[in-house]
Parts: structure tokens; C-alpha cells; sequence
């Protein structure tokens, strides 16, 4: 098991220099004067100067490559076009509620997607099977802004039962915390429950044909225990491969929720960079977040071995 | 990076081209499928949004950017069928004109991904020097969350329909890239292939006329879901400020526009944000038609 965990880190080496490179190469490769397009159009020369020398855009390219990729080596960021702050500490003033938005929705997707696989697997066909899919369908579907707009609507709005935007930080008391994350928090599941139930039900439906189901049976075992505890575990590896995945829509549902529902975290500060062309902040954000899909991944394809013995590379 | 988990159980995928049988009983697949009643709608919704946005000048629409500052906010009546903006701009010719730009993000894209990825998937598979290469630097697009790349690239180009099919358009390369590939390396060792070459056949007609033709019907599927994600794609950069200008008429732009006035009048961002939810549900439902029918290997996997 060993070697392959080392191998196994040892891969997410090249992918991360990759993103690094591919990162870096976007301002570079992009028709235009660098310098010009991080000024803006009504630039003065004095400013485009100061911005190749912060930037170090006046080094050529094979230095500007190394250069930055020693200072990702030690977690430097680069500074804030507009305010001068350096963008990790920009990072860890918003993550908090980026954090909780995501583990709560990780939380609520595995509790509400994996039975809903089950219960659909267990009869391929029928009314709730079909019920099902046609939830994960429009899970697909439906864009995260436009539920997250209805909920407000239908919630907030007529019903009142929760507040329509913001974020209570947990400090100030747990009950306002979760009450303003309830809503954020479903918004962000749809896609993520549509896909985790979706493969929750092909993969239990794959393991219910394999001889161990019909032995299990054979014994008289009750079909709860089968499903359970012969199907499910067996069918585990493929469904937490997704939710390893599945981090990537997570991540994108994550900007688009935050805005929605004004919350200060990651997302907003990526839009807020946009908004501001403050390239530095977007382009550390996107290396954040490109790592974090990739460090999560690489967690999940460890924890196979742990989950299952059998798997051997 | 990945690995795909594959069922052992799901044999090998037909042989393509079997002939005529095939493309028969796919058809009557096809027409069999029409019979539920989801995909029926789907289908007859997909056609009304493309009528809608074909017809858009002639269906009692007017000026979809045209300001009226005396009609702002006006409810529904009989000058502004679905009411107006805080511009007093119709809503609903701006719907149907941004039904124009959804469609033609979302075909663009489609066509310029796959076939951008068709080459570089073509490359990688034929030419081992290049393969690894390529595919590394296709892992690391792939890596980044495409919203964000998309973000990136907009933000530093700025923004305009080019750029925007682009910066969409990019992230979605490495898929077809990807798939594409895996086809060539697996024709490459089969029969009719290795005949071609010991015939003598020039390498680009082997490509061309026996290894491409085996791309065209996953490809076919890949693009209808390329179509649906794109158009999300731009709703969801536009609707966040980081996409298409303001004064083109999208359903992303009219929800960014409309959200400042959500709780006085929600149907500004309700009513493009559920066609724009329609459309994408009816492009899925036909996708997952299509890939049944075309690309059953794929069907069972997912």
C-alpha cells in the first residue's frame, strides 16, 4: 500500500505544475501588452511601469516562470493590485464562511443523496427509481442561481422563514450561523445530490448482479442487510470517487452561491477581483482552488485502499 | 489523473458502422423514445425556444435594448407582455433575443471545442512523442474549475461575444481531448486499421476515412451536453458580471440586472432564470436520449 501512496502523491506533482504553468502562461499568452491589460485602458506610462516592475513583467519570461514558481513554493501569492494587501492574507479573512458552506453541503448531500440511490436501485424501473432520476435530472439542470433565487422567493420572501441574505459568523452565536447557511446550503446541493444519487443508484444496481447478492439472499438474509451492508459497501469506491469529483462543481456553485446570497467568503472575492481587475486576486484564487481540487482528490483516491482491501495498483 | 472505474461486466461497445441493422434498430430506438412523455417535452420545449429565437423580430417584439424611462417596472399588460425592467425595457423581447445569444453561445462552443479537441485528441492519440505532453497539459486545464478559467480569461480579455465563447470554450477542450484520444488508441490496433497501414494507405487517409469516422458518434453526445453546459456557462459569467457586456441582451444579463430589484419585483430574475432552466432540462433530457441510442457504453457507465 505504501508504494503506492507515495506514487500516488508523487502524480499530483506534475498536475499542480501544470495548473502553475498554465496560470502563469494566461496573462503572458494573452494578446497585448501584459502591463496594459492589468492597468486598465486609462493607464498612465508611470502606472504600467510600476505594474511590469511589481509583477516583475520586465524580466523575461523563462525568469518570470521561475521566479514564480519559487514564490508559490513558499506560499507568496503576489499582492493586491488595488489595495497593496498581500493575497494570502486576503484568502484568510474570507475562507471561514467558504468552509462551512461547503462542509455543509457535503454533509447534506451524502445524508440525502446515497439513500436516494439506494431506494432507487432496489427497484430499476419503477415510480420511485424514475422519481429519483427525474430529481437528479433537474439537479443537473436547474443552475444553482436560479433555485437559489427561488428559495429566497418561496422562503423568504412569502413564507419568511429565513432571512433573504448574509452571514452570521459562528462566533456570534451557532443558531444564527446555521439559520443564514440553510438556505446557501440547498441552493449548493442541487447539482451535488443530482449526481452523487446518480451514481449511488448505477453502481448498487452494477454490484446487485454479482454473486455475493445472491448468497447473501441465499442465506435469508433481509434485503435491508443486503442492500446495506453486501451492496452498498461494495459500491462505495465509485460513489466517493464522484464526490471527489463531484469538489469541482462544488467549487464553481460555491461563487455563484456566495454572490447570491451575499456571503463574504472565496467566491465573492473572486468576483469582487473581476469586478475590480484586480488579476493578482483572481489568479491566486484560481491556483487555491485548482489545489484544493486536486488535494481532495488525491485524499480520496488514498482512502480507497483504506476503504478497499482488495484494491492493489 | 483519475481512474475511471470501469464495470467488467459492460462488454466491449459494438462494433461501429455494423451496418445497416444497427443504424435501424437506433433509429427505432430513437422514435420508440418519443413515446415517454418527459422527452416528448423536452422536445417540443427545445423547438419552441428555437423558433422563438429564430422568429424573435416577428413575434410582436420590440427594440430589446430600447430605454423608456416612462415604463419602468411596468407589470404585465397589453404593451409589455411579461412588464419591464428598471430600464423600461420589454422583458419579454429581451427574453426571446436573449434566447438568440444562448443558442448561439452554446452551438459555438460546442462546434469550436470539439473541433479544437478533435485535432488535439487526433495528435495525441496518432503521435506517442507528443501524447504525454499534451495530455499533461491537458490535466492541468482540466484541474481548474472551469468557471474560474473561464473567469480568468475573461477578465483579461474583456469582455465581447468572442471572447466569451472562448473563455468558454477552452475549458471544455481537454474532455474532448480526452475522448477523442482513448478512441484513436483503441482503433489503432484493430484489424482494418493495421490492414490500411500494411496496404500502404498514407497515414492522413487512414486518420481521416478509418479512425476519425469512430469519434463521430460519442462526439455527437459529448456536444449536446457541451451545448447545455455552455449556455450555463454564459448565464452564469454573465449573471456574476464577468461575462457577456451589459448592453447584449442575455438571460445571465437580465438576472444580473434585475437581482438589485428581487424582492420588489422577482420576476425580473425568476422568469429568464426558468427558461434558462427549461432549456438546459430539455438538452439533458434529449442528450440522455441520444447517448442511449448512439454511445451505449457510455449510457451504462453513468
Amino acid at each position: 500500500m505504501f508504494p503506492y501512496v507515495i506514487k500516488r502523491v508523487l502524480a499530483t506533482i506534475p498536475v499542480m505544475t501544470m495548473v502553475a504553468v498554465v496560470v502563469f502562461a494566461m496573462l503572458r499568452l494573452t494578446p497585448g501588452d501584459p502591463a496594459a491589460i492589468l492597468a486598465g485602458d486609462d493607464a498612465s506610462g508611470a502606472q504600467l511601469e510600476q505594474i511590469r516592475r511589481t509583477m516583475g513583467l520586465d524580466q523575461p519570461i523563462l525568469t518570470q516562470l521561475f521566479v514564480w514558481l519559487k514564490q508559490l513554493l513558499q506560499g507568496d501569492l503576489g499582492v493586491s493590485l488595488i489595495s497593496g494587501t498581500p493575497v494570502v492574507s486576503m484568502i484568510g479573512s474570507r475562507v471561514a464562511p467558504t468552509i462551512s458552506l461547503a462542509l455543509a453541503t457535503i454533509v447534506l448531500t451524502i445524508i440525502v443523496a446515497v439513500p436516494m440511490g439506494v431506494v432507487a436501485a432496489r427497484r430499476p424501473g419503477k415510480l420511485l427509481d424514475r422519481t429519483v432520476m427525474t430529481f437528479s435530472v433537474m439537479g443537473f439542470s436547474i443552475p444553482t442561481f436560479v433555485i437559489g433565487y427561488l428559495l429566497i422567493y418561496l422562503l423568504s420572501l412569502k413564507l419568511g422563514w429565513f432571512p433573504v441574505q448574509g452571514y452570521s459568523p459562528i462566533e456570534k452565536g451557532i443558531g444564527p450561523f446555521l439559520h443564514r447557511l440553510v438556505l446557501p446550503t440547498i441552493a449548493l446541493s442541487g447539482i451535488y445530490v443530482a449526481l452523487v444519487a446518480r451514481i449511488t443508484r448505477s453502481s448498487v444496481i452494477d454490484v446487485m448482479g454479482e454473486d455475493y447478492i445472491r448468497t447473501a439472499r441465499a442465506k435469508g438474509a433481509r434485503e435491508s442487510t443486503v442492500l446495506l451492508r453486501h451492496a452498498l459497501r461494495n459500491a462505495a469506491v465509485p460513489i466517493v470517487t464522484v464526490i471527489g469529483i463531484g469538489v469541482a462543481s462544488l467549487i464553481t456553485g460555491v461563487v455563484v452561491t456566495e454572490s447570491v446570497f451575499n456571503l463574504p467568503g472565496l467566491g465573492r472575492l473572486v468576483v469582487e477581483a473581476v469586478l475590480a481587475r484586480d488579476y493578482p486576486v483572481i489568479q491566486g484564487l484560481i491556483l487555491l482552488f485548482s489545489f484544493t481540487y486536486v488535494l481532495i482528490n488525491l485524499t480520496v483516491d488514498i482512502l480507497y485502499t483504506v476503504f478497499d482491501p482488495r484494491i492493489r495498483y | 489523473m483519475m481512474k475511471t472505474i470501469q464495470n467488467p461486466a459492460v462488454g466491449e461497445l459494438p462494433p461501429v458502422g455494423a451496418g445497416i441493422d444497427r443504424k435501424n434498430s437506433s433509429f427505432n430506438q430513437l422514435l420508440l423514445s418519443l413515446k415517454s412523455i418527459p422527452v416528448l417535452v423536452a422536445l417540443v420545449v427545445l423547438v419552441t425556444v428555437v423558433v422563438l429565437a429564430a422568429f424573435a423580430p416577428v413575434l410582436g417584439t420590440v427594440d430589446p435594448i430600447a430605454i423608456n424611462p416612462g415604463g419602468r417596472f411596468s407589470p404585465i399588460s397589453e404593451a409589455y407582455w411579461l412588464g419591464s425592467d428598471a430600464y423600461g425595457r420589454d422583458l419579454y423581447s429581451r427574453l426571446l433575443y436573449g434566447a438568440r445569444i444562448s443558442l448561439i453561445v452554446g452551438l459555438g462552443a460546442a462546434a469550436a471545442s470539439i473541433a479544437a479537441g478533435l485535432v488535439i485528441g487526433v495528435v495525441a492519440g496518432y503521435l506517442k512523442v507528443l501524447d504525454a505532453i499534451i495530455m499533461r497539459v491537458m490535466d492541468g486545464v482540466m484541474a481548474i474549475p472551469s468557471i474560474l478559467l473561464a473567469i480568468a480569461l475573461v477578465s483579461l480579455t474583456g469582455a465581447s461575444l468572442v471572447t466569451v465563447l472562448v473563455a468558454i470554450t477552452v475549458p471544455e477542450i481537454p474532455r474532448v481531448v480526452r475522448l477523442v484520444r482513448s478512441i484513436i488508441l483503441n482503433v489503432r490496433s484493430e484489424a482494418y486499421v493495421e490492414a490500411a497501414v500494411s496496404l500502404g494507405t498514407p497515414t492522413l487517409r487512414i486518420l481521416t476515412r478509418h479512425m476519425v469516422p469512430n469519434t463521430i458518434a460519442p462526439l455527437i453526445v459529448q456536444g449536446t451536453f457541451i451545448f447545455a453546459s455552455a449556455i450555463l456557462t454564459e448565464a452564469t459569467l454573465s449573471f456574476l458580471g464577468a461575462g457577456l457586456p451589459t448592453e447584449i441582451p442575455s438571460w445571465g444579463n437580465m438576472m444580473a440586472d434585475g437581482r438589485m430589484y428581487f424582492q420588489l419585483y422577482p420576476g425580473l430574475v425568476l422568469y429568464p432564470g426558468i427558461v434558462l432552466a427549461l432549456t438546459l432540462l430539455s438538452v439533458n433530457i434529449l442528450g440522455d436520449v441520444l447517448r442511449d441510442v448512439l454511445d451505449p457504453k457510455m449510457a451504462k457507465r453513468t
